[in-house]
């Protein structure tokens, strides 16, 4: 009886939830823990918690939003001490060492063959499943690439390149006239890392990559070393700010800004604080990480964030109802627009909002990027290996003649990790 | 009279004895389930490899001191947070010193001086993270106060904290500035019990400056010394606020210290070694005991010696 009706209620729900929010349905309690505690992402995440219970009006729901630094660490206390039912994390290798701790929920039956969700989602399913189930839902995606001072490029005769070489002379004119060509602040790591995802998917591709998150290739490989060589280039030739090791990345913002740099590779929620720094968008545009090894087909950076259900949670039929509403196409096109998170949808029947970055973004994503989508150098890569090596790209940004040393220390971790 | 004491009960006959353990005890429990315990806790988790996620019986596997073994040998981190440690000992006790100077400055019946003390005091009572913030922002290499200092003067412009070799003095001398205000406050507590009549002595007998500061002053100080020396120490082998908001332990890990790395290991945001993480932490356990074992030794002979 007790199985027959949680199916019945998660599948109405579901319905309920994708047609239209109208009817009452649920009852009882729903608690979510959010990280998105960022001003926009708070907003738009509070504003859609209050469709779902204005939608079921008996439904009692907590919100507890956190700190998006301090939830990474809170997280793994409150998974298995005070379990939320609703709860935002990361897609990929970020969420496996809780999976396999068993402290998510398996929502395998909401990806099933012929539901909303395998249709519409269909392309993030990969990021979302460990040992062939589903943990999770995802809710938001972003490009990541070079955002640059179109002005300035302008101003100086140059366009946007489409290939290392012009990279190269680009940067070479940039620090001709004074500037630098890059800015970044790398004192929380991941900055760095991004650098590192795409110096190594332009020069050895895709698939070389994942082989190096799955640990199967060694980091003093030539063929890593050509990546590094590639980036030894532009940090010797003094492309990147000074000082960048102990900036956060907000920090290296203002440079870009004030025009003593011309560009950053970053994802694409830098484009609101850049606009509201008073940039317009006639003087910062977005290109795609140029090619590097002729004949590698373009891969890009996208990561996920996501909705997952605690394997503690009271309350898992109201949890599942809650992420078949936030996937929804609705939900998930008020939930990206530029208003709200300006980032990309994961429903593939959601309309992406016209933003010219995000518009540039889905079309890169959906046309332009046939070697295949990575999450991002933290979330592909296991826990201990992403630190160690993170912490050598900070000091390779910096002294790029420590190479040997700095290769040798992250291969001996790679030799402990897998 | 014998039968007044048979009809005594026994907690009567014993009251004198059993009385302090009585109130004792709370206090013991609490010892024993949040400091006791734990240490046998860390040592038990130390032999294992665990994620710290699920329960260590079903998901840790035991590796007997495999953790030790590569932390003693093969772990270039845990080398340099170890030196690091031993920096921050020996320069923390700059302190002491520094603490004594501005409490026999400030050691003087002027206008006002309640709130210089006080405003001398400060640094002691905001918090860590707020020092901490502040002395980056002092450190930037951009706009910083002591870059503008050091530029003022002729020197050209260091990023203190961006530099591995200087890293660590950079986030030390942060901490001096609520540690000194501390030793202050010790050395004027102990200042006030200084007795006039022997400085009042020493005085017609011709002492001034600083003989009678080393032969007549400091000796009745000892005390207060000896408290501003254990609490630098102790304060030195925990420092982790400073260094978490200052460099995160950067560049490079080079601004580490053992609880810093503990914590990294075990907690952080890529930190899933909790066995590891305890093995650091048995470690610094076992440096911290040979200063507490120590203090512990010298009040025990003091305590004697007063008792006799």
């Amino acid at each position: 009886m007790r199985s027959v009706l949680k199916a019945t209620a998660v599948s109405l729900a579901t319905i309920v939830a994708l047609a239209a929010p109208a009817s009452a349905e649920l009852t009882g309690n729903l608690k979510i823990n959010l990280d998105t505690s960022n001003p926009a992402p708070r907003a738009t995440m509070e504003a859609l918690i209050a469709k779902f219970q204005a939608a079921n009006p008996a439904l009692n729901i907590t919100t507890n939003v956190i700190d998006r630094e301090a939830y990474k660490t809170q997280i793994r206390n409150f998974l298995s001490a005070d379990a939320p039912d609703v709860l935002t994390w990361y897609a990929a290798n970020r969420m496996k060492p809780y999976v396999e701790a068993g402290l998510l929920e398996d929502v395998s039956d909401m990806w099933a063959d012929g539901t909303d969700i395998a249709n519409e989602l269909s392309s993030t399913k990969g990021a979302l499943t460990v040992d062939g189930k589903q943990w999770g839902v995802p809710y938001t995606y972003y490009q990541w690439g070079i955002y640059y001072r179109k002005d300035i490029y302008q101003e100086l005769g140059l366009s946007e390149p489409s290939n290392f070489d012009d990279m190269l002379s680009n940067c070479e004119a940039m620090i001709a006239s004074g500037r630098k060509c890059y800015t970044i602040g790398n004192k929380w790591l991941w900055t760095g890392a991004g650098w590192f995802d795409y110096l190594n998917l332009r020069t050895n591709g895709f698939n070389f990559h994942m082989q190096m998150a799955a640990g199967e290739i060694e980091w003093t490989d030539p063929r890593v070393r050509e990546t590094f060589a590639n980036w030894g280039k532009l940090i010797r030739m003094g492309a990147f700010i000074d000082d960048n090791q102990n900036k956060d990345w907000q920090q290296s913002l203002p440079f870009m800004i004030d025009g003593s740099a011309g560009a950053i590779l970053m994802g694409n929620f830098a484009v609101s604080p850049l606009r509201e720094g008073g940039l317009t968008d006639d003087q910062l545009d977005f290109h795609q990480f140029p090619a590097i090894t002729a004949g590698v087909a373009m891969a890009e950076d996208a990561p996920t964030d996501t909705f997952h259900i605690a394997a503690n949670a009271k309350n898992k039929d109201n949890a599942r109802a809650f992420l078949a509403y936030i996937v929804s196409s609705d939900a998930q096109t008020e939930m990206n627009n530029g208003a709200n998170l300006g980032q990309l949808p994961v429903n593939s029947k959601a309309s992406v909002d016209d933003d010219k970055f995000l518009n540039q973004g889905f079309e890169m994503l959906s046309s332009n990027s046939p070697g295949g989508v990575a999450q991002f150098f933290d979330r592909d890569f296991p826990a201990e290996m992403a630190q160690a090596a993170m912490e050598g790209f900070q000091e390779f940004m910096i002294y790029p003649d420590n190479l040997d040393d700095i290769l040798d220390r992250i291969e001996g971790v790679r030799k402990e990790v897998y | 009279m014998n039968k007044t004491l048979m009809k005594q009960d026994w907690y009567q006959r014993n009251e004198i004895a059993i009385t302090p353990w009585l109130f004792l005890v709370p206090g013991l429990i609490m010892f024993a389930i949040y400091v006791v315990f734990p240490i046998f806790q860390s040592f038990r988790i130390s032999l294992f490899k665990w994620d710290g996620l699920g329960s260590l019986a079903t998901h840790g596997e035991y590796i007997g001191m495999a953790n030790y073994e590569k932390l003693l040998t093969r772990d270039r981190s845990f080398n340099i947070s170890l030196w690091n440690n031993l920096k921050w000992l020996v320069f923390y006790l700059a302190a002491i010193p520094a603490g004594l100077f501005i409490a026999l400055f400030l050691n003087q019946a002027v206008r006002g001086i309640r709130l210089y003390k006080s405003l001398f005091f400060f640094p002691f009572v905001i918090s860590q993270i707020v020092v901490g913030l502040v002395f980056t922002w002092f450190y930037d290499p951009q706009y910083g106060l002591f870059n503008g200092i050091i530029g003022f003067i002729g020197f050209k412009p260091i990023n203190v904290l961006g530099d591995p070799t200087l890293s660590t003095y950079g986030v030390i001398a942060a901490g001096l500035w609520p540690q000194t205000a501390y030793c202050m406050i010790l050395y004027l507590t102990g200042l006030n019990s200084v007795d006039p009549e022997q400085t009042e002595a020493a005085r017609l007998d011709g002492a001034k400056g600083m003989r009678m500061l080393w032969h007549v002053i400091l000796p009745q100080l000892r005390p207060a010394t000896f408290i501003a020396f254990v609490v630098t120490v102790i304060g030195s082998l925990r420092s982790f606020d400073l260094i978490s908001i200052m460099t995160n332990g950067g560049p490079f890990g080079s601004s580490r210290v053992l609880s810093f790395y503990m914590f990294e290991k075990s907690l952080s945001e890529y930190g899933f070694k909790m066995g590891y993480g305890a093995a650091i932490a048995v470690i610094l356990f076992l440096i911290m005991m040979v200063f507490i074992g120590y203090f512990l030794w010298r009040m025990y002979k003091d305590e004697k010696a007063v008792n006799r």
